[in-house]
């Protein structure tokens, strides 16, 4: 029987520019060959529940690093008060975001027991931004889950996210697996479909799943939009896309 | 859904955090997920020391969207009372 030891726990990693930030990692602890996830965290920020999103990756067997996108803004001070700092500062440019992404994947190749694949995935905010990575940075395989924003119209554009996501659907450089709640205002069904239109444009691989019934943020436990029907059938199209893009 | 809608409103004030009492410049406003309410999304206000203090200094309140109208209401009824007018502030 394989062994299910894992270490994780705050670290500190280098973004792409140099800055040094706060990351959570959580790796298998006497595997080998294994492969790579980038986790973005959700907008509420680096907080216990994404942390225990890192934790199931590398106990599955995979390396995973979650940056904390919002370490600039309050360096040491609680998840909560650093979200707060974020959005009270106009929240994380798209280009700051690449940088740290940039960043954990590095440390995640760096690491000796890698197999050099690395996929990413977000959460809310953070789908948004596994979106925009996979079409700047060369990852191997993305997930958004819910990212709202992809779609975004010219009003909605900001200093920090100058660019809607969908727009740069043309670069896109790795296969996408997209999971939705049909229930969902924000990517709603209608913004889904766009997506999946300019990808099969593009002619991107790509495979989504909308739940019915589900809203946003269904993986997220304990709260009220937690949908055990879609969470339990996201993980295995999570596992299924990660086995099949990510194997050494 | 996660929104970006924020709204930053300069105030003046006071507000009592976890290390005492400390003097609000600024109230941050948005519709989002809360950190702590068990509601989907929630009026959420920062009243906050600036952008410069100690992030922590910060008051914070997750509100139903009813209960942050019946506040807002409840602010303006209270400043447009007679009593308050007689006072002579804005």
């Amino acid at each position: 029987m394989a062994s299910d030891r894992m270490e994780a726990g705050t670290i500190t990693i280098t973004s792409r520019k140099g800055d040094e930030i706060e990351a959570y990692h959580a790796r298998p602890m006497e595997a080998t060959g294994y492969p790579s996830v980038v986790v973005i965290h959700h907008m509420p920020g680096y907080d216990s529940s994404t942390k225990e999103i890192a934790r199931r990756f590398a106990s599955r067997g995979y390396g995973a690093v979650m940056p904390n996108l919002f370490h600039r803004y309050a360096p040491g001070a609680s998840s909560g008060d650093a979200a707060a700092a974020a959005r009270a500062a106009g929240g994380v440019p798209d280009a700051q975001c690449l940088d740290d992404v940039a960043g954990a994947m590095a440390f995640l190749k760096a690491q000796p027991g890698a197999n050099g694949k690395v996929g990413v995935i977000g959460y809310c905010s953070g789908g948004r931004q596994s979106y925009l990575s996979a079409c700047h940075l060369e990852l191997d395989a993305a997930v958004d889950c819910y990212g709202g924003g992809v779609v975004a119209t010219p009003d909605q554009l900001t200093p920090e996210r100058p660019v809607a996501v969908i727009d740069m659907t043309k670069d896109l450089r790795c296969p996408m697996l997209g999971l939705f709640g049909v229930n969902d205002a924000s990517p709603s069904p209608e913004h889904v479909a766009k997506m999946e239109e300019e990808l099969t444009k593009h002619h991107k691989s790509f495979e989504f799943h909308s739940y019915e019934g589900a809203g946003h943020a269904f993986f997220w436990v304990e709260r009220p939009s937690y949908h055990a029907e879609a969470s339990r059938d996201g993980w295995h199209r999570i596992w299924d896309f990660y086995g099949e893009h990510l194997a050494g | 859904m996660c929104t970006y809608l924020t709204s930053t409103e300069k105030v003046a004030g006071t507000g009592l955090g976890a290390q005492g009492w400390f003097a609000i410049e600024e109230a941050v406003v948005y519709f989002d997920h809360p950190q702590e309410a068990l509601v989907e999304h929630a009026l959420c206000i920062d009243f906050r020391a600036g952008s410069r203090a100690d992030p922590s200094e910060r008051v914070a309140v997750e509100l139903d969207a009813g209960s942050a109208r019946r506040l807002a209401e409840s602010i303006l009824a209270t400043l447009a009372h007679d009593e308050v007018k007689a006072l002579g502030v804005d």
